[in-house]
């Protein structure tokens, strides 16, 4: 009976990651669910559409669109979400999945930037995040990427803000009580870009972590920031093997 | 008031809170008067259908539904959803039709804080019964400014 | 245009009662927001949907600002025969979208 009781302990001191990992999907209520299984009342699926008519339509000097090099995005695009964090050859550094699409936008479209958490770009995320639906978050096993992880764990575990918080405190160590009405959720990246219902908008997972910081008092960190990046490598990690869920729903 | 008398009494008066836009019990009760012309309204027959404890009061799933035949003898002609505290009284007004099939309506409210909502459903007798729920709403942990 | 989802069921049967959902892009600003500098945001909101088969009004809601953002709206028909649907948004700002489908009964 003692050794099932220290064993009980034991497993309650491990990380989130360690123990069995859950997506927020659990945590939230039974309508919101639905909403987000059902393609035709899940909202973020507006993006969607939105990101699957600027996929086709040309941009720039040259009147490319994102189709006339990439083809068809379900059959391109699948699995492409999941392994971002990437590394980034062209500025030899960590890059997202909406740094990328900005990237392509300027650079290989020579089309106007699309701007951190603009409509547009949202709307791309969201349309191809789409092709991973159901597919494992596999991040890419480039040890490139190593010192950008370990970075953002450091970020992840360093205490921050008037509330003096580390994301650890509450998603590790505490995820799964309370705060206030709300059940704290492990904070895994599966859903992203997602539909708030507190945002009643579609939003981005920097969106959600500069909302978190603000929440601890802190001073967020810049859209497109550094540090965005390696905390996204880092919970890429820390959920990979989970399923992607994009566009999904959140309270 | 002399003018000094007044630019000191300024600063005291803008301490006052404007008078916040709130719905009450009497609001509601004026809404579904218009609604239903103040005729008696029986509790029944009405299906609402709210989740009881709401996570966030921005998209709450409602769905109303009264089983009639839907034909023109006997049919549902309207309903209503009022609520309690939100700054206005009204939610939404369904109106149906003889291709309806059903009296049902579904869609996503917004709910300021907890309190009751009430269905109303017009016969085409002439009647008007209802149902009601009553909903907590909690808010999000940390609210973004 | 705001962008509209539409879901209608594949096969309909005349006279068996189906569901139709829409969802329509639209923030829905209530009135009643603080703007940050001691007012609120103007109302912006739909005002109203109406449903209508081959011409003739087949369902009609009106909204309020207790409606949510990007409103969702669920409602039934019964119908005899194929046709075309028409269903319609209108609010502030002279918002006003229709969209038209086709709808086949068998």
């Amino acid at each position: 009976m003692r050794r099932v009781l220290l064993l009980a302990l034991a497993l309650q001191c491990l990380p989130a990651w360690a123990q069995e990992r859950r997506s927020g999907f659990a945590d939230m209520a039974r309508e919101t669910q639905a909403m987000q299984r059902d393609d035709a009342a899940n909202p973020a699926m507006l993006w969607v559409q939105e990101g699957e008519a600027i996929w086709s339509r040309p941009a720039g000097p040259e009147g490319r669109s994102c189709a006339s090099c990439h083809g068809a995005a379900e059959a391109t695009m699948a699995g492409v979400a999941a392994r971002y964090p990437a590394w980034d050859e062209a500025s030899a550094a960590p890059i997202d999945l909406p740094g990328r699409i900005a990237q392509c936008r300027e650079q290989r479209q020579h089309a106007p930037a699309l701007a951190r958490e603009s409509q547009g770009l949202l709307s791309l995320a969201a349309f191809i995040g789409l092709q991973s639906r159901g597919m494992p978050l596999s991040p890419p096993a480039d040890g490139r990427l190593q010192s950008t992880r370990a970075l953002g764990e450091a970020l992840y575990r360093q205490r921050r803000g008037q509330l003096d918080l580390s994301c650890a405190q509450c998603h590790d160590d505490n995820a799964g009580q309370r705060l206030a009405g709300s059940t704290i959720p492990q904070a895994h990246p599966t859903a992203y870009p997602l539909y708030r219902l507190e945002w009643q908008a579609l939003g981005s997972l920097q969106r959600r972590l500069r909302g978190c910081m603000t929440g601890v008092r802190a001073e967020p960190f810049d859209y497109g920031a550094a540090e965005f990046i390696a905390i996204e490598a880092w919970l890429a990690e820390r959920a990979a093997g989970m399923a992607v869920e994009t566009p999904g729903v959140r309270p | 008031m002399t003018p000094r008398r007044l630019i000191l009494a300024a600063p005291a008066l803008l301490l006052l809170p404007p008078e916040p836009a709130r719905a009450s019990a009497e609001a509601m009760a004026e809404a579904l008067r218009a609604f239903t012309g103040g005729a008696a309204v029986t509790a029944g027959r009405v299906a609402l259908e709210i989740s009881p404890l709401v996570e966030n009061g921005n998209t709450v799933p409602l769905s109303v539904m009264v089983p009639s035949p839907m034909t023109q003898a006997e049919h549902i002609r309207a309903i209503a959803v009022f609520n309690e505290r939100n700054p206005q009284p009204h939610v939404v007004t369904a109106r149906f039709s003889r291709h309806s099939g059903q009296a049902m309506l579904a869609t996503n409210i917004r709910l300021a804080t907890s309190q009751t909502i009430l269905a109303v459903a017009a016969f085409s007798d002439g009647s008007f019964w209802s149902d009601s729920a009553q909903v907590i709403v909690t808010l999000a942990a940390c609210l973004e400014g | 245009m705001a962008r509209v989802l539409i879901n209608i069921p594949r096969n309909i049967r005349a006279g068996e009662t189906f569901a139709i959902r829409t969802l329509i892009q639209h923030g829905m600003e209530s009135g009643y927001r603080p703007d940050g500098a001691g007012g609120v945001l103007a109302r912006d909101i739909i005002t109203s949907f109406t449903a209508s088969f081959d011409g003739e009004e087949v369902f009609a809601v009106d909204l309020s600002p207790a409606v949510a953002a990007n409103p969702f709206i669920t409602f039934t028909l019964r119908l005899q025969g194929s046709g075309t649907l028409r269903l319609r948004w209108r609010g502030d700002d002279g918002f006003d979208q229709s969209e038209i489908r086709q709808i086949t009964v068998t």
